[in-house]
C-alpha cells in the first residue's frame, strides 16, 4: 500500500479538476443541473439514507450525469424513508419514498435520464421545504 | 442506529439546524480505560438550560413537521445501554456540546462504523460549514479540518466526486494507521 496519503496529495486532484471544470458548461449555473436532496434526519438515517446518498454520488458520476446531491431534513414522511427529492431543470420537485439502491438506479435510468416517472412518488400536493 | 457513525451524522444535523458555522467532532477510543467517547461541539444558536434538560425526552423537538424527535434520545439510550453516560451542555447564542461515553468492550456498544464516509458526506453536503475532526486512539491521533481542505482545493468544490473519494481514503488510511476500529 505504501505511503499513507496526506492532505497535500489533494493538490494534484485540484489541478485535474480545474481542467475538467473549465470544460463543463453548466458548472456555474446550478439551476440547470439535476438537484437531488436526500432526507437525512433520524428517520432517514436509520433507514439507510447514507447508503442511498453514497449511491447517487457515485453512480451519477459513473453515468456522466451532472447533478448536485445534498442532504435535507425530515419532510414528515418518516414511514416512507429513505425519501429523496429530485428536481429536474425547469420542473417541479418530485419526492420518491422507500428508496434503496435498486430504486435509486431506476430513478436515475428512467426519471433523470428520460423524464419518465417511477413508482413510489409520495404526495401529489407536495411543496418543497424552504430551509432557513 | 446500527453504527455510532450514523448517530454522529444524525446529531450533526441538529447542529446544522441550529445554524452552526463550526462543528467539531471528537472520537476517543480509549481501550485501556474501556471507554469510547464521542463529542460533538458546535457554535450554533444553543438552547436554554430548561430546554437542554428536556431535550432527550422523545416528545421534545424543535421541528415542525412532526411531534417527536428521536435523535438525542436514541444516542443517549445506546450510550447508557453500554454502561456509559450522556451529557449535554448548551448556552444560548454560544453553542452546544453533546458528549456520549460508551463502554468500549460492552456487547451492546454499536460498532463505530464508516466514520470516513460519514465525515466526508457531511462536509461535502455542507460546504459552507467548517468541520473539524479529531480522532484519538491508544496508538495515536488524527486530525482533519475542512478549512485546510478548502484552502488546498483553492476554489474547487469539496463536493466533487473525485475529492470525496480522495478524502474518504485519506481518512480511512490514517485511521488504520492509528489502529482505529473504524
Amino acid at each position: 500500500m505504501g505511503e499513507v496519503k496526506s492532505l497535500a496529495d489533494l493538490r494534484k486532484i485540484k489541478e485535474d479538476l480545474r481542467a475538467k471544470m473549465s470544460l463543463r458548461e453548466n458548472s456555474n449555473n446550478p439551476e440547470s443541473l439535476v438537484q437531488i436532496k436526500v432526507a437525512m434526519a433520524t428517520c432517514g438515517i436509520a433507514s439507510g439514507a447514507k447508503q442511498v446518498m453514497d449511491f447517487f454520488i457515485e453512480e451519477l458520476e459513473k453515468r456522466n450525469i451532472q447533478a448536485v446531491v445534498t442532504q435535507t431534513g425530515c419532510m414528515g414522511y418518516c414511514f416512507a424513508e429513505p425519501t429523496v427529492e429530485v428536481t429536474l431543470p425547469g420542473k417541479d420537485p418530485v419526492v420518491y419514498g422507500y428508496v434503496d439502491a435498486a430504486k435509486a438506479d431506476n430513478i436515475i435510468e428512467k426519471y433523470i435520464k428520460n423524464g419518465e416517472l417511477v413508482d413510489g412518488i409520495i404526495p401529489v400536493n407536495y411543496e418543497t421545504i424552504e430551509k432557513n | 442506529m446500527k453504527e455510532l457513525s450514523l448517530h454522529i451524522l444524525d446529531i450533526v444535523q441538529n447542529s446544522l439546524e441550529a445554524g452552526a458555522g463550526n462543528i467539531g467532532i471528537l472520537i476517543a477510543e480509549k481501550q485501556n480505560d474501556d471507554q469510547l467517547i464521542i463529542e460533538i461541539t458546535d457554535n450554533g444558536k444553543g438552547m436554554t438550560q430548561e430546554y437542554a434538560d428536556r431535550v432527550t425526552d422523545p416528545y421534545v423537538t424543535g421541528r415542525k413537521t412532526r411531534k417527536v424527535g428521536l435523535g438525542l434520545p436514541l444516542f443517549r439510550q445506546n450510550a447508557e445501554k453500554s454502561g456509559g453516560s450522556f451529557t449535554l451542555s448548551s448556552a444560548v447564542g454560544k453553542g452546544t456540546c453533546v458528549m456520549a461515553v460508551f463502554g468500549f468492550s460492552h456487547l451492546d456498544r454499536p460498532p463505530l462504523g464508516d466514520m470516513a464516509g460519514t465525515f466526508v458526506l457531511m462536509a461535502a453536503a455542507n460546504p459552507k460549514v467548517r468541520f473539524s475532526y479529531h480522532h484519538v486512539t491508544d496508538s495515536g491521533e488524527y486530525r482533519l479540518d475542512t478549512a485546510e481542505v478548502n484552502e488546498m482545493l483553492d476554489g474547487m468544490p469539496i463536493s466533487e466526486p473525485e475529492v470525496i473519494r480522495f478524502l474518504k481514503s485519506l481518512i480511512r488510511e490514517n485511521l488504520l494507521e492509528i489502529k482505529s476500529e473504524a
